[in-house]
């Protein structure tokens, strides 16, 4: 760029000494009417252009144009006569011309069709300018007076070479740092001269044509741009997580946006689960009081609409599209002929695969991102440059971005000083090592504890639960909460002994709680096994208990009439069998809504009641609460996240039993997206040491990918192993759920489709299939590996090429200012001897070193 | 005529201006390096940061923009002051400091412990959000 400037500079001189000459050569031009006269002229110009070089032919057409202007105001009718003969000769510059053409009466349309052409040619260059000269500009076909026969091939190819330069010089305008009215005139002029000389080599065709792309491309850009803009507008949230991101760093924006990607496949994983499971059966399967299983048990008719009762998802609740156990088991429903069954199994069975691919999509995804865009080369030059947003003009966005680069800067540093940071390397490794030890003693007993405690209640249940105190009864919860409030911190005290970057610490802190809420999930499940088992004990009984309850039925109508028709039972009055598997979706969805409930009132009391507190006491307590004990609480971004895929979790395993939980998750994601940035914007303050994110988020994934693998065990356990209920849900009936797919194989496709599936399920071929996978794996890992490394070779590369350059322009440069010293002094002593030869040396020297400052310019490049 | 309010004072007239470097920007596409443009002038400023000015153009420009002292160089005054109101002078001292220290070790390359426009256009031209914020859509 700093040539260009040199350029422009050398550009100057020659000009001076053309002034006249141009001049002589515009008048004549202006003046003349006969052909021959302009294509002479043309002919020296061209010359004259080729001497000069391109770089010449601007300044005379700067002067050119400026004389144009002046003359045209005068003669408008011979100026358009011979502007059109002119152009064709000449082809100026486009602006130039533009100016000329504002000036003139009449518009060409022949010279406004060349110049569309150039302007294809010349993409960047003055759009809004063509538009005007298209306004302006008169054409007028029949002053078209190209004289290609009357030039020769020379002078032809010499004339093609003028117009091809002047084409550069308009696409490079813009680049160049003239004032504007110099970028005007010189514009004018070279379009003046391309017009005139582009239609004079012929290139008349397709100009209408060529108009039309060019507006058709203006067009759809704005329309792409527009279309961003759109696509960015419609990011839910966008603007509070960036005025959070603004104030709290990048660590705290980025749970807030993994809230929101887990409300994005929430929302999904809900469109699967309503469309395609409940709305079916809610618009096509029996309606509610049809069947035994559709409605509410005699017995507890006076009490289902308490809301006590629907609270606990009893009543109307728990017989409804809500649960499991209301689907009928029809192979078809509705005139569609809907398979419900199959319809059921599949959609648990695709959230399942939906949610692994899309976890591992996002894997992939950040492990690409982290690698490619981590140049850190010139990270605060580009901080402190280009971190200001020239285009806000709200005071509060102001603030935020003020905010935000201070927050930067500021993680910067630290990420900076934890670079030097240079501690005795084996006391740090004595004392992270004794933390671990520290941390599994923790966990151990935690562990320990949580089955000692469970062992005690299974005890207890065994007993019967009326003989115990209300501790006893809730022990396992109590516990699990307690352990819950209190190991995190005590692994927070722990972690202060490790000296980690805190990033590193969070996720050390993560990965542990999550290693303590795992115990959580094992009580979880040991307890609802034990129930699952009671029920189905229960069911041997009450089937038998049916069959007798039938059996009386039917004795009774015999007697009367051995003909009648069986007597109509009203269906809540029928004997129910015992439906473990809407037991479990209740317990799912009671354990989410009590999670939430939790989750919410800690919010409310333990950042909003806090801060208030230490806001209003403050006027009238003995020490600063602001600064001292409570103070207000930070963001605990380890504790939100980790709640944040359990919970997750909880929803993955429970959906295939409970077909309303996606529903739920997502309306409680909403909730706690509005209540959580409120909360944190009103009761948090940032952390003292605001670490950068990994960008990548990937801790969070690899986490949550844990989660999905050990919550979808059960659920497959319980589909693979235990047979379904005989009185509820979809597959009653059957004695295996995954059977409706046998079913469906044998009734709903071709016969030779279910062979050929048998034969695919033959091991001896899933076998050497499952073999070829493992081998494609391992060789996809060894050959990304190979990539990584010689990635990692590369930079280390680049990083050596920009130091040795840096270090060859500190010698150029040094070299550079001693030849510069030497030429003073000899010039100094020429001075003394020789005051003519004084001149040369100087010229000599500077032109010396202006050929090392190119050199060096060039060598960086 | 209306209830629209013509005539702003000064601290009206402040609460629209949010850029930081407002004085700077004017001041470099001026003349007499006052702050007062010419129409041509002001055509320039809008020109030189619309969307369409090429990247080489703006990195001239910009380096004015930075160049408080109009030396043609960004020496440590310059950044200090660039990071002052960029930050809204919420960092300590010692943070300003390592800021600066860290940004010339990063972008001088001959060594004279000031930024010359060779070495601002040679890490300017890498930025990769450069174009993005340094424009004006009018």
């Amino acid at each position: 760029m700093v040539e260009k400037f040199f350029q422009d500079h050398e550009r100057k001189m020659p000009r001076d000494s053309l002034i006249t000459s141009e001049n002589d050569k515009r008048s004549k031009r202006k003046r003349a009417k006969s052909k021959q006269e302009t294509s002479r002229r043309e002919n020296n110009e061209e010359e004259e252009a080729q001497l000069t070089g391109g770089k010449g032919t601007k300044a005379r057409k700067d002067i050119r144009n400026e004389k144009t202007r002046r003359m045209e105001k005068e003669e408008v009718r011979e100026v358009d006569e011979n502007i059109d003969e002119g152009k064709k000769k000449q082809g100026s510059t486009k602006k130039g011309e533009k100016k000329e053409d504002g000036g003139k009466q009449l518009v060409k349309e022949k010279a406004r069709d060349i110049k569309k052409k150039k302007h294809k040619k010349a993409e960047t260059s003055s759009e809004p300018e063509t538009s005007e000269e298209d306004d302006d500009e008169e054409e007028d076909n029949d002053k078209d007076v190209v004289r290609p026969e009357c030039l020769s091939p020379e002078e032809l190819e010499k004339l093609k070479e003028a117009v091809d330069e002047r084409k550069k010089l308009i696409q490079s305008l813009r680049g160049k740092p003239w004032p504007m009215k110099k970028k005007l005139v010189t514009l004018r002029e070279s379009q003046e001269f391309v017009e005139k000389y582009e239609g004079a080599l012929g290139k008349g065709k397709g100009r209408k044509l060529y108009a039309y792309k060019v507006l058709m491309t203006k067009k759809w850009m704005k329309f792409q741009r527009d279309f961003e803009n759109f696509k960015t507008a419609c990011i839910p949230w966008e603007m509070k997580i960036k005025e959070i991101e603004s104030h709290f760093g990048s660590s705290v924006a980025s749970y807030f946006i993994f809230l929101r990607w887990m409300y994005g496949i929430n929302m999904i994983l809900f469109g699967l689960t309503f469309g395609l499971v409940m709305v079916p059966e809610a618009l096509m399967g029996r309606p509610y009081g049809s069947m035994p299983r559709k409605t509410v048990p005699r017995a507890e008719e006076a009490s289902a609409m308490d809301f006590a009762v629907l609270w606990d998802f009893g009543g109307y609740a728990q017989y409804s599209v809500l649960f499991y156990g209301y689907y009928n088991n029809q192979r078809t429903v509705g005139w569609l002929k809907f398979r419900m069954p199959l319809s059921y199994f599949l959609v648990g069975v695709g959230t399942v695969a939906y949610s692994y691919m899309v976890v591992i999509r996002t894997m992939a995804r950040n492990a690409n991102e982290s690698g490619v865009g981590d140049d850190n080369s010139f990270n605060f030059s580009w901080k402190m440059f280009t971190s200001w947003d020239y285009l806000i003009g709200n005071a509060e966005t102001a603030d935020n971005k003020f905010a935000s680069i201070t927050t930067s800067f500021k993680e910067a540093i630290l990420e900076e000083q934890e670079n030097h940071k240079d501690d005795n390397i084996h006391l740090t490794r004595f004392l992270r090592v004794l933390a671990n030890f520290l941390v599994l003693c923790c966990l151990a007993g935690s562990g320990y504890l949580i089955y000692f405690v469970v062992r005690r209640s299974q005890k207890f249940a065994l007993d019967g639960l009326e003989n115990h105190t209300w501790w006893e009864r809730n022990e396992v919860n109590m516990v699990m909460s307690l352990l819950g409030m209190f190991c995190p911190m005590l692994f927070d005290v722990i972690s202060t002994l490790e000296n980690y970057h805190p990033r590193v610490a969070l996720q050390w802190q993560l990965g542990r709680i999550f290693a303590l809420f795992l115990g959580n999930l094992y009580t979880f499940i040991i307890a609802l096994m034990d129930e699952i088992n009671l029920k189905r004990k229960e069911e041997k009984v009450v089937k038998f208990n049916i069959t007798m309850w039938e059996a009386s039925l039917y004795n009774g109508t015999v007697l009367e009439n051995s003909t009648a028709p069986p007597v109509t039972i009203h269906p809540a009055d029928v004997p129910r069998g015992p439906c473990w598997e809407t037991m479990v979706g209740q317990e799912f969805v009671r354990l989410i809504i009590s999670d939430t409930m939790t989750t919410y009132i800690t919010l409310l009391i333990g950042d909003f009641l806090r801060a208030v507190l230490v806001r209003f006491l403050n006027y009238c307590w003995c020490w600063d609460l602001e600064a001292g004990f409570p103070s207000y609480s930070e963001f605990d971004v380890s504790g939100n996240v980790l709640g944040l895929i359990f919970n997750q979790g909880m929803i993955w395993m429970g959906s295939f039993y409970a077909p309303c939980l996606p529903a739920l998750n997502v309306i409680r994601l909403h909730v706690s997206m509005y209540l959580q940035c409120w909360a944190v914007m009103c009761c948090n303050v940032p952390q003292e040491r605001v670490f950068k994110a990994s960008g990548s988020n990937n801790f969070y994934m690899a986490m949550l990918l844990v989660i999905l693998f050990l919550s979808t065990l059960p659920a497959i356990y319980t589909i693979v192993s235990i047979p379904p209920s005989f009185d509820c849900g979809p597959f009653s009936g059957k004695n295996r759920m995954f059977d409706v797919i046998h079913e469906t194989l044998e009734s709903d496709f071709p016969p030779w489709f279910s062979k050929v599936f048998s034969y695919a399920s033959n091991p001896g071929l899933v076998l050497p299939f499952i073999l070829l996978m493992v081998l494609a794996i391992y060789y996809l890992q060894s050959t990304s590996k190979s990539y990584r490394e010689a990635n990692v070779e590369l930079k280390k590369k680049l990083q050596m090429q920009n130091e040795e350059n840096k270090r060859k322009n500190k010698r150029a440069a040094l070299k550079a200012q001693m030849d510069l010293e030497e030429a003073r002094k000899t010039a100094q002593e020429q001075q003394r001897n020789n005051n003519a030869s004084v001149q040369d040396q100087e010229v000599y020297c500077v032109s010396e070193l202006s050929d090392s400052w190119m050199k060096m310019r060039l060598s960086r490049k | 005529m209306g209830n629209k309010q013509t005539i702003f004072t000064d601290e009206q007239l402040d609460a629209y201006q949010e850029n930081p470097f407002r004085n700077r920007i004017v001041e470099s596409f001026s003349e007499d390096g006052m702050g007062n443009l010419s129409f041509n002038e002001f055509v320039d400023m809008f020109s030189v940061l619309s969307e369409m000015a090429p990247r080489e153009l703006k990195a001239i420009y910009a380096f004015k923009i930075y160049d408080f002292n109009v030396d043609n160089y960004l020496c440590k005054e310059d950044l200090e002051k660039t990071l002052n109101k960029l930050t809204k002078e919420e960092l300590t001292p010692e943070e300003v400091e390592l800021v600066c220290e860290k940004t010339i070790e990063e972008a001088d390359l001959d060594g004279d412990h000031k930024l010359s426009f060779a070495d601002f256009e040679n890490m300017i031209s890498r930025a990769p959000d450069f174009l993005s914020t340094f424009h004006i859509r009018i």
